[in-house]
């Protein structure tokens, strides 16, 4: 710690700190450009140039370290001559054309001009003009305005991994652009805009729609994936215009994923449900919340007595609030049902939910960053949670190891020191060979199954030679993970739906403890977390599959959109199609719904109502609504506690959102941590092509998919299968081919596309297209090659 | 000796006589009364009347969205919503002033870096049902269109003074 004065004020600080920094810890505002404290110092907007005493020339406060007895001043007539200069060299080129600029209003070129800039400009030259560059279909340029701070430039080398941006040119040809003419394809692009001090990148959904004085912010919790990130969205006339990453340190930091930031858009599609609606005589008739409730209520009263309450089933949305999973989960329970399920892509019921493992061998979110080495399971971290990739990345580029376990080799934007690209089914086998090299002689006793089943070959086939490669990978993996002190393992969602995944779960947990490492495991959905802690799953370790097999007598939808958000959607379809009632409690429908289903109630999706959110880190989040609810749109809570007061159910007269969270708080603290090894049977290998399905990070749910700027965007997936050429060959498929694949006798037809980067004899499967939602199951299936012509 | 004075003056009506010369002066000078509405009064070139919306001379409107006029609006009279317009410039979808709220204050005027919204001359305008007050920006635009050449004589005249 040393001293500095800084316009008169003492101040301590850590020897090392750029002047800038200690300025805006103590509130001395020093105008700045190029700066960000997320960012790398580049110093080349010259804006920061303060007098420090002893120094001949005014220095940029944001790439001076600051010196014992330093004494600064940011007010002099020398500190304020130098950034008044530095601006009106900055206005040269800038077009000043603020009315028509989406930056207008919160521009830091604005607002410092307004302070150093001066009315007229002696400068009666031609103005630069620079050539606008197409980025996609999430952020638009006016490359004129840009003052080459390099921010953009700066968060895509060292944030993202972006290596799109760059500056060409020099001297006035200078100019930000993509070195190749293509789209930027990040999942965190959209960051870019807020970094951007003018309005030279700025977003183009929200492109001339609103000023940002007209807005209202609202904070909030993003509801995509389990991290749970900050938002503030920002409304105008009650209508959402925008959504902006808010400052959390531990879990967003300053940024928001391109899903979080852009799916807003989605929220006023066509496909909106604004009053509630009862199928009378096959004809689909709006009604009164009334009538609709006391439909629902009816007929599900007489099922519960004719066939019995457990024939009664809900699905919830991962995505829904701590709030409506509880009182969801609390009105099956009323009507003796305990079939509620949220885990919609997990095949496996006897996968430990993440909630039910011991705390203390959970990784934090803001602990990723700081491991020495980190094995990824069945993970594609960038896309599954964006912001946790990012985090990844910032470890990878403190010298962490990087291990990894996938069924394809994907492209991530930091670099894995060992990989094992496996199809999905040897996954066990693989996890198995890792224990075997990790056991120590005399610890046998100690191993669970899972080690023993190293020893014991029989049980696994698959040639000498194939299990002699898988077990030279791992065991490199397993020399890259053992590296490090720190050690953390991923169990991303390519795990966490795997047919096998309590197993693959179980060897993990074998391996956090055997080397004292952390664990990680990303369940879909924002509030998968929060759901468990609510009960809202079933009982004996049944899953969603069990549900449809059962083909119950009434399903209850809550914001699921079953053949795109389940695991094995042809089966979902069917048990929907051959139950006696369907109630579809949903913000947005889709064809299929109105097929399926007898009665439609309106919710709210996100941004219009409050609630609670758990993430990752078991941290309970509360959000208010940003807007009123669109048409007669409720809250789930509210819908199922009318519900429960027509079939007189006891103890569900709810007045406010906060009563029932206080609630499941209390209970939660009762929640009974799992045992953390079982024994289960294990599977044999089979022969075939086996599906690797995965929800594309676009696809993820019902309103991510209506948010038409993501679904255009470079990074958002087609409806193919994606395969290995040399498989391709092997089963006389060419790149771009349509099969057809059969499944309990319903033929579907698709189109394919080869990749190196996928294992052989894996499909890499996207799952939220209503192309794909003909798949049965994930057992290995049978291509045929169609032709084209006959299809027309 | 001033009572004597005062009794005389009373005697003669020399108050009457005094209001009378006013009178007097009145009834012979020019008369200045106006038979309105044969006859009108000039106005001002600054007279703030009903709004206009003005275009280029080449037919382009020139408002560009930029909300001014509607932030700077007191009586928040106007609301504007924009979009893209197909060829990637910037305009208005949605342009209306609410006369009733309108106090004709002319801050919309001084705020439009394009000189797009205008308060002209005319103060001849009535409603005759509900919803008529709002002006809408094809109305807006009619009128900029109807009355162009004196608006634009109006700005000539006004702007030395500026």
């Amino acid at each position: 710690m040393i001293e500095i004065e800084i316009d008169g004020q003492k101040v301590q600080a850590e020897s090392g700190s750029m002047i800038i920094e200690v300025a805006d810890k103590i509130g001395v505002k020093i105008p700045r450009f190029c700066y960000h404290k997320k960012l790398s110092i580049a110093a080349n907007c010259r804006m920061c140039l303060v007098a420090v005493e002893k120094s001949r020339k005014p220095l940029p406060a944001c790439a001076t370290p600051i010196t014992d007895g330093m004494v600064v001043y940011t007010q002099t007539a020398e500190a304020l001559a130098a950034q008044k200069a530095v601006m009106e060299f900055l206005l040269i080129n800038h077009p000043l054309d603020c009315p028509i600029c989406d930056q207008g209003g919160e521009c830091e070129l604005q607002d410092i001009a307004m302070g150093y800039g001066k009315d007229i400009s002696r400068f009666s030259e031609g103005k630069r003009v620079v050539k606008d560059k197409n980025l996609g279909s999430l952020i638009s340029t006016d490359m004129t305005r840009c003052i080459l701070c390099t921010r953009c430039v700066r968060f895509g080398e060292e944030v993202a991994g972006l290596v799109e941006l760059g500056v060409t040119g020099r001297g006035e040809a200078s100019g930000i652009g993509t070195y190749v003419e293509e789209h930027l394809i990040s999942e965190v692009s959209g960051n870019i805009i807020d970094l951007c001090p003018v309005g030279a990148l700025t977003s183009k959904p929200f492109r001339f729609k609103a000023r940002a004085w007209e807005l209202v912010q609202h904070s909030s919790i993003a509801a995509h994936d389990p991290l749970g990130g900050n938002i503030y969205i920002h409304t105008r006339r009650d209508e959402v215009m925008r959504v902006v990453p808010k400052e959390c340190e531990t879990i967003n930091e300053t940024w928001a994923s391109d899903r979080d930031r852009f799916s807003y858009s989605g929220l006023n599609s066509g496909d909106r449900l604004l009053r509630p609606m009862v199928k009378v005589h096959g004809q689909w008739q709006e009604c009164d919340w009334p009538i609709a409730l006391a439909t629902v209520n009816e007929r599900l009263q007489a099922l519960r007595e004719t066939e019995g309450g457990n024939r009664i089933a809900a699905i919830v949305s991962p995505n829904l609030s701590i709030e409506e999973q509880y009182c969801a989960q609390k009105y099956l329970h009323g009507l003796d049902s305990p079939h509620i399920e949220h885990r919609l892509q997990q095949v496996d019921g006897k996968l430990i939910p993440a909630a039910r493992l011991p705390a203390a061998l959970q990784a934090k979110i803001a602990d990723v960053e700081t491991m020495d080495s980190i094995f990824l399971v069945g993970c594609d971290i960038q896309r599954e949670v964006p912001l946790l990739g990012l985090r990844v990345r910032k470890a990878s580029l403190q010298d962490a190891a990087i291990a990894s376990l996938n069924p394809v080799d994907f492209t991530f934007n930091f670099e894995q020191n060992a990989k094992c690209i496996l199809d999905p089914q040897a996954f066990l086998l693989a996890l198995a060979l890792l224990i075997k090299s990790a056991v120590v002689s005399g610890e046998e006793k100690n191993l669970s199954l899972l080690a023993q089943l190293a020893n014991n070959d029989v049980a696994y086939c698959g040639s000498a030679e194939y299990r002699a490669a898988i077990e030279a990978e791992m065991l490199a993996i397993k020399n890259v993970f053992m590296s490090g002190d720190n050690k953390l393992i991923i169990m991303g969602a390519l795990a966490v739906n795997h047919p096998q995944a309590s197993l693959i779960q179980q060897a993990l947990l074998w391996l956090a403890q055997h080397y004292k490492a952390k664990f990680m495991m990303l369940a879909a959905g924002a509030n998968h977390y929060g759901a468990v802690l609510a009960g809202a799953l079933p009982e004996k370790e049944r899953s969603i599959i069990d549900l449809w097999q059962a083909k119950l007598a009434a399903y209850l939808l809550v914001n699921v959109e079953p053949e795109l958000d389940c695991a094995h959607p042809a089966l979902a379809l069917e048990a929907l199609h051959d139950a006696e009632c369907v109630i579809a409690m949903t913000a947005f429908t889709n064809e299929k719904m109105f097929e399926y289903a007898h009665v439609l109630l309106p919710l709210a999706p996100f941004s219009e109502y409050a609630g609670t959110m758990v993430n990752l880190d078991g941290l309970w989040q509360e959000f208010n609504a940003a807007v009123h609810p669109k048409g007669e749109a409720r809250p789930a809570w509210k819908v199922f506690r009318v519900l429960a007061e027509l079939a007189k159910m006891p103890d569900f007269a709810y007045d406010n959102w906060k009563e029932i969270s206080q609630k499941i708080k209390r209970e939660a603290e009762k929640v009974t941590l799992a045992p953390l090894t079982q024994q289960y049977a294990l599977p044999m290998l089979q022969h075939g092509l086996h599906i690797q399905p995965y929800w594309p990070m676009y696809r993820s749910d019902a309103l991510v998919r209506r948010a038409e700027p993501l679904q255009r965007c470079a990074l958002s997936d087609d409806a193919l299968i994606v395969l290995h050429p040399q498989t391709a060959t092997q089963y006389g498929f060419n790149d771009g081919d349509k099969v057809s694949y059969q499944q309990e006798n319903k033929v579907v037809i698709i189109s394919i596309k080869t990749d190196q980067r996928i294992a052989p004899h894996t499909l890499y499967w996207p799952m939220g297209f209503p192309e794909t939602a003909g798949l049965w199951s994930f057992a290995p299936l049978l291509l045929e090659a169609v032709i084209v012509t006959e299809l027309n | 000796m001033r009572s004597l004075k005062d009794i005389a003056k009373s005697f003669m009506l020399w108050e009457l006589l005094v209001g009378l010369k006013l009178t007097g002066r009145y009834v012979l000078s020019k008369k200045i009364t106006i038979q309105y509405p044969e006859e009108k009064t000039p106005i001002s070139t600054r007279f703030r009347g009903l709004h206009a919306l003005r275009r280029y001379a080449n037919g382009e409107e020139r408002c560009i969205a930029c909300k001014l006029c509607e932030a700077v609006c007191p009586a928040l009279a106007i609301t504007i919503d924009s979009a893209p317009r197909e060829d990637g410039s910037r305009r208005t979808t949605l342009y209306e002033i609410d006369l009733f709220k309108c106090i004709y204050c002319g801050f919309c005027e001084e705020s439009c870096p394009v000189d797009s919204i205008v308060e002209t001359h005319l103060s001849h305008y009535h409603f005759e049902n509900r919803g008529e007050n709002i002006m809408t920006k094809p109305m807006l635009l009619a009128i900029g269109d109807r009355y162009e050449a004196d608006i634009a004589n109006a700005r000539t005249e006004d702007a030395p003074y500026r």
